[in-house]
């Protein structure tokens, strides 16, 4: 119970800060829309097949934007050394893990919030799949591409090129979810009649998910020694 | 209180710590001098559960630290040469959140209290960012203590205070004796060592290499006993 006690504590001073610092939310929206924006130059929204590039878009979004919130995440706590203040408080990395994952994963959300329904209204595309599918596609991806993100975050904290190092470690481990997500994603937002083959690939998501948010949850305690 | 036992921590090949054999008797105040690179900060580290040790035991409260980290953190305070502070948080922001992630109880009226008690009450809300060196020590100083921890350990806390500040943090720690907090202070601060502390370990290349009280307050008998302990070394 102490563990996600202490975890809320923390998602909610990340959350706070940014908040109060406004870097992070702020940057990944500004790359968002810029994303979109280039894309709808890029592609002529009147032309059919472009629907078929907006599942891409929506997960290049994601991840690119992804990637600048988790850089900071833990780089954050380098600054007068505030993960030793963590580290030396009655609380499992466990918990610190759990924390940070909470605070990136509502970033993320947020990020989706805001730039999903504006790259629909740029490309003037009518939904016509299913909004529940696509929502829970677009919860398990993020949730995955955060819960590794947030582990590899911890780990390349410590390196002097963590800013290089996160992506490089990151895409790997993370294309089964990527080419899950966005299978599904072009399923349900192109071709509903494939539903099942949807189902599957969040299926694989889905376990895909667990796993490594189990097993991040199990190394975390080897990657914030000091 | 505090026993260690055979205590080893070996980084890169190179031995910082070889076998400390320490007992610290609840309510002490302990000063731990040393020149350079003798493993001081290593020790203190090693105690507040940040580094793991190579070999050896340590027990707090009869607790091992291996198996009881977290027992064992809550009863610690720990204050090294950072600040540990969230620079765009103000000290009630700073105070709070760490007394929350403590489970400490009123927090906020305890955090009100302590920056009354360091002499920054007027600066309650602004950010840290803002503060000078010693402004700064003195609100870590309230972060170390807001759970109100049976062990104290500080790492060369006068450093950079001027003498408001050095009082300040000196009456904190005196206070902290008066309520049984036992204390350990790595220092280079012979005059502060022979003042508030009992009694004073000089480590050397990772030994304690003497151990004793001082009775008399004299700073005079503290740096004789250090220079011909650490005579050499620079």
């Amino acid at each position: 119970m102490n563990l996600f006690r202490t975890a809320l504590f923390l998602a909610k001073k990340d959350l706070y800060s940014e908040l109060k610092t406004k870097q992070i939310l702020t940057t990944q929206i500004i790359f968002a829309g810029l994303v979109i924006v280039v894309f709808s130059f890029a592609f002529d929204p009147a032309n059919n097949t472009t629907k078929a590039v907006i599942p891409g878009v929506i997960w290049v979004i994601i991840v690119f934007a992804g990637i600048l919130g988790l850089n900071r995440s833990f780089i954050s706590e380098q600054r007068n050394d505030t993960m030793q203040g963590l580290l030396v408080a009655p609380m499992e990395s466990a918990s610190i893990y759990l924390g940070k994952f909470l605070a990136n994963f509502t970033m993320m959300l947020i990020v989706e919030l805001v730039s999903i329904p504006f790259l629909f209204l740029l490309f003037d595309f009518k939904f016509l799949g299913s909004l529940p599918y696509f929502i829970l596609v677009v919860f398990l991806g993020s949730f995955g591409f955060i819960a590794i993100g947030t582990f590899l975050a911890a780990l390349a904290a410590n390196s002097k090129s963590s800013e290089m190092l996160l992506p490089l470690l990151l895409f790997p481990i993370t294309t089964p979810i990527l080419i899950g997500v966005v299978q599904a994603t072009r399923i349900i937002l192109t071709n509903m009649e494939k539903l099942a083959s949807a189902i599957a690939w969040i299926q694989l998501v889905t376990a895909y998910d667990v796993i490594f948010f189990v097993v991040c949850f199990l190394l975390i305690d080897y990657v914030l020694e000091v | 209180m505090i026993e260690i036992k055979k205590l080893s921590k070996q980084a890169d090949n190179k031995f910082i710590l070889r076998g400390i054999d320490l007992r610290v008797n609840k309510g002490e105040t302990v000063a731990v001098l040393g020149p350079n690179g003798a493993g001081k900060s290593t020790l203190l580290k090693v105690l507040a559960t940040l580094i793991k040790p190579t070999a050896g035991h340590v027990l707090m409260n009869g607790l091992d630290l291996r198996k009881n980290h977290i027992e064992i953190k809550k009863v610690i305070g720990y204050l090294p040469h950072s600040s540990l502070l969230y620079d765009h948080y103000s000290p009630l922001e700073n105070l709070v959140f760490f007394g929350n992630i403590y489970g400490v109880n009123n927090v906020e009226q305890r955090a009100v209290n302590l920056v009354k008690e360091v002499g920054l009450s007027f600066f309650l809300n602004e950010p840290v960012k803002n503060f000078s060196r010693g402004m700064i020590q003195r609100i870590a100083i309230a972060r170390a203590i807001i759970h109100e921890p049976e062990v104290l350990l500080l790492d060369e806390p006068h450093t950079g205070l001027d003498q408001g500040a050095i009082s300040i943090l000196n009456n904190v720690i005196l206070s902290m004796k008066e309520k049984g907090t036992t204390t350990l202070m790595v220092t280079h601060d012979f005059k502060q060592a022979a003042e508030i502390c009992d009694r004073i370990i000089i480590v050397k290349n990772g030994k304690i290499v003497d151990d004793f009280r001082i009775e008399t307050r004299n700073q005079g008998f503290v740096s004789e006993k250090y220079e011909l302990q650490v005579e050499g070394v620079s």
